[in-house]
């Protein structure tokens, strides 16, 4: 889908003035979500930074049907009312539009049950790798070493977690990444995935500026920099297969990123940190990149 | 009408059969699993025309049968004790959201130490949330009640989520003979649920839980508290229509009067243990003793104006509790006392907690101790709650 076509579409997902911050990656995302998918989206939402963007009543931000739902619940109350619709004939497509915390941490469970039941719904998980809502603390997929309310000095000090990999180990029919940076991609990834029945889960990477501290007009490009790094890579599961997408598909060659310095730079949460640590996540990266890579090559059947 | 020897899991699960429920959602805890296992039978069997959704926890069974309600469809789901505890967040959020869902509670003590016998506990931590809260004291009532609480909760006068509660083993795995109405007949009585239009529907965009002004909260609160107040005519009226229209029993609404009106000493008590307190004040009133009892049959909204009236020619109240608030009192005799306003004196005995056996001829006892104190005017005893374990040397106030 073009830019074009996304700008035309009736239901704009959000509405002008809503109390998002500058910059907001959820906002961005959820206006592709609102341009593809908008006519038939039912929104469930956790606790999260979308519970403030939804707006106050009796004003609305978002142009989309949504039900406001407690933190660690959202898949199972999507669940329940896909099940409604399903039985009242109702043509819906049901949305989960979680952050990181409420997809990967307190709301994980919930998520692996509706996985594994595999409910007719899509989840979008808008990683802005930390609880943003609540004043910036570490989450499971914040970045390791990344300075966070809760890492205030010496940085994370683990890994994070890759929540569209485990997603996929739930032998879900259609997993895949997207990026903010890259409007076109995401809407791709969301029609075909409005055409499958059963479980869906797009991780969107939903880079902050106030989290992750860089100037608000950057978004798209820190969004960009983490592919043209390899940092985030882009790739979809589907009909069996699992392949790098094609934004992210020139980065396989390690030679073509760019160094992972320029990333890390911009953002205040990685300032403290040494030129090993930045040795350190660019092998971090590759590995990440083998194991994509290999995960391709096993599921086309290639080995 | 049917009449089947069924336990008090079957009639639950039967009750939700018949009354159409769309989506079932439910995780399974000792003693609740018959009830969710029998309606899992029925929807492979083709029986019930519903979705079962088998989900990974308590919290999320809930919030299953939360999204089916937002979505317009009638929902159920079934718990006891951790599992109850484990759905708190969601209980006030399904309350708060003004969904008619219904969910049957087999009441079990709270560990440690593990324990699933019953007691109080688990049901009354729902008190102050806004569910419509009915204790039911054997198996006919349990179907009754069931039934009864789609009728309530969707009543447009309440929209609120009703709560059953039905003793764990003493009922839940207790058979007894239970006559129930053909399903054809339950379907006029209990058409299809008519939601409010707030539904989330595909091209309907509004939002249903936004951020608002402080003042919404507190009017939306007062709201619920004008339906809860409400809630008292419909239960009342769904009691007497049920039985006129199905030619069964009326219970009484709220409360059930047992020789209550016009004795002189009043026991309230609430739950399946009920029927052994009643033996012993038959018993008692052989005897020649003039005592009665009023059952509580919905916890929420409370009975107060039942129990004021009956205070008019009592002389003394004895509040016999399953559950205490710990640095106060047993939770019933609270409820109690703060009904009477001091215008008759409480005592409150606390027994039966975990489980333990509380047979007719305890409750004759602390019945008759109960009296005699007052008779003797030793009642300074009664400013504190009386644990009655007669197995311990050591134990009393």
């Amino acid at each position: 889908m073009s830019l074009q076509r996304l700008a035309l579409s009736k239901v704009k997902g959000i509405l002008p003035g809503n109390p998002a911050c500058m910059g907001c990656p959820h906002n961005m995302g959820l206006r592709v979500v609102g341009s593809v998918l908008g006519e038939k989206a039912v929104l469930v939402v956790p606790a999260g930074c979308t519970s403030i963007i939804a707006g106050n009543w009796p004003k609305a931000g978002i142009d989309m049907p949504l039900l406001h739902v407690p933190f660690a619940s959202a898949a199972a109350v999507a669940s329940g009312l896909k099940a409604s619709h399903d039985i009242l004939g109702v043509d819906s497509i049901t949305i989960v539009w979680s952050g990181d915390g409420g997809a990967a941490d307190i709301g994980f469970a919930t998520l692996s049950g509706a996985a594994v039941r595999n409910e007719d719904i899509l989840v979008i998980v808008s990683d802005n790798e930390a609880y943003m809502n609540t004043g910036v603390q570490a989450s499971g997929t914040t970045m390791w070493k990344a300075r966070t309310t809760t890492s205030p000095i010496i940085g994370k000090t683990e890994e994070r977690k890759d929540i569209a990999l485990l997603m996929l180990m739930h032998k879900v029919p259609y997993v895949a990444t997207a990026s903010v940076g890259y409007p076109t991609d995401f809407a791709a990834k969301l029609e075909k995935a409005a055409k499958i029945r059963g479980f869906k889960l797009i991780h969107l990477h939903s880079p902050c500026p106030p989290g992750w501290r860089f100037d608000s007009e950057k978004t798209v490009h820190i969004a960009k920099l983490a592919i043209e790094t390899g940092a985030w890579i882009l790739w979809e599961y589907g009909e069996g297969k699992l392949t790098i997408s094609p934004p992210s598909k020139p980065y396989t060659d390690k030679a073509r990123r760019k160094p992972i310095a320029e990333y890390l730079k911009l953002q205040g949460r990685f300032a403290h940190i040494t030129e090993e640590d930045v040795k350190t996540i660019e092998e971090n990266i590759e590995a990440n990149w083998r194991l994509i890579r290999e995960l391709e090559k096993i599921y086309s059947g290639e080995s | 009408m049917i009449r089947k020897v069924i336990t008090g899991n079957v009639a639950v699960a039967e009750a939700v059969r018949v009354s159409g429920v769309q989506v079932v959602s439910a995780y399974p805890i000792t003693p609740q699993t018959v009830i969710v296992e029998r309606i899992a039978e029925m929807v492979e069997r083709g029986e019930l025309k519903a979705k079962y959704i088998r989900v990974e926890s308590e919290h999320s069974a809930l919030a299953a049968v939360y999204g089916a309600a937002a979505g317009g469809a009638r929902a159920f789901t079934a718990t006891s004790s951790h599992g109850l505890l484990y759905m708190y967040e969601m209980l006030w959020w399904i309350a708060y959201s003004r969904l008619p869902i219904v969910m049957a509670v087999v009441t079990r003590a709270i560990g440690p130490p593990w324990n699933i016998h019953s007691d109080h506990h688990d049901a009354l931590t729902v008190r102050d949330s806004g569910w419509i809260i009915g204790f039911a004291s054997s198996v006919q009532e349990v179907f009754d009640m069931t039934l009864q609480a789609f009728k309530i909760g969707e009543d447009p006068r309440v929209t609120l989520p009703v709560m059953v509660a039905l003793e764990g083993f003493t009922l839940s795995h207790t058979a007894e003979p239970v006559d129930m109405p053909e399903e054809e007949l339950v379907r006029e009585w209990l058409p299809p649920r008519e939601p409010l239009p707030f539904k989330i529907e595909p091209g309907k965009p509004f939002s249903v839980g936004n951020l608002g002004p402080d003042e919404v909260s507190m009017e939306l609160r007062w709201l619920m508290w004008k339906a809860m107040e409400r809630s008292r005519l419909v239960i009342r009226d769904v009691d007497l229509e049920y039985a006129k229209g199905f030619g069964l029993r009326s219970y009484g609404g709220l409360g059930e009067d047992f020789h209550a009106k016009n004795s002189d000493y009043i026991v309230v008590t609430m739950g399946a243990w009920s029927g052994d307190a009643k033996e012993a004040v038959e018993k008692l009133r052989d005897e020649g003793y003039n005592v009665g009892l009023l059952r509580v049959r919905f916890f929420r909204p409370f009975p107060w104006e039942e129990l004021r009236e009956i205070s008019q020619s009592a002389k003394a109240f004895l509040a016999v509790d399953r559950a205490v608030s710990m640095g106060h009192r047993g939770i019933l005799g609270l409820e109690v006392s703060s009904a009477l306003e001091g215008k008759a004196p409480v005592k409150n005995v606390i027994a039966g907690i975990g489980g333990v056996d509380v047979g007719p001829e305890d409750f004759y006892s602390i019945i008759k101790a109960f009296i005699e104190e007052y008779e003797y005017g030793s009642i300074e005893g009664w400013s504190r709650p009386e644990w009655y374990m007669p197995w311990m040397e050591v134990g009393g106030k």
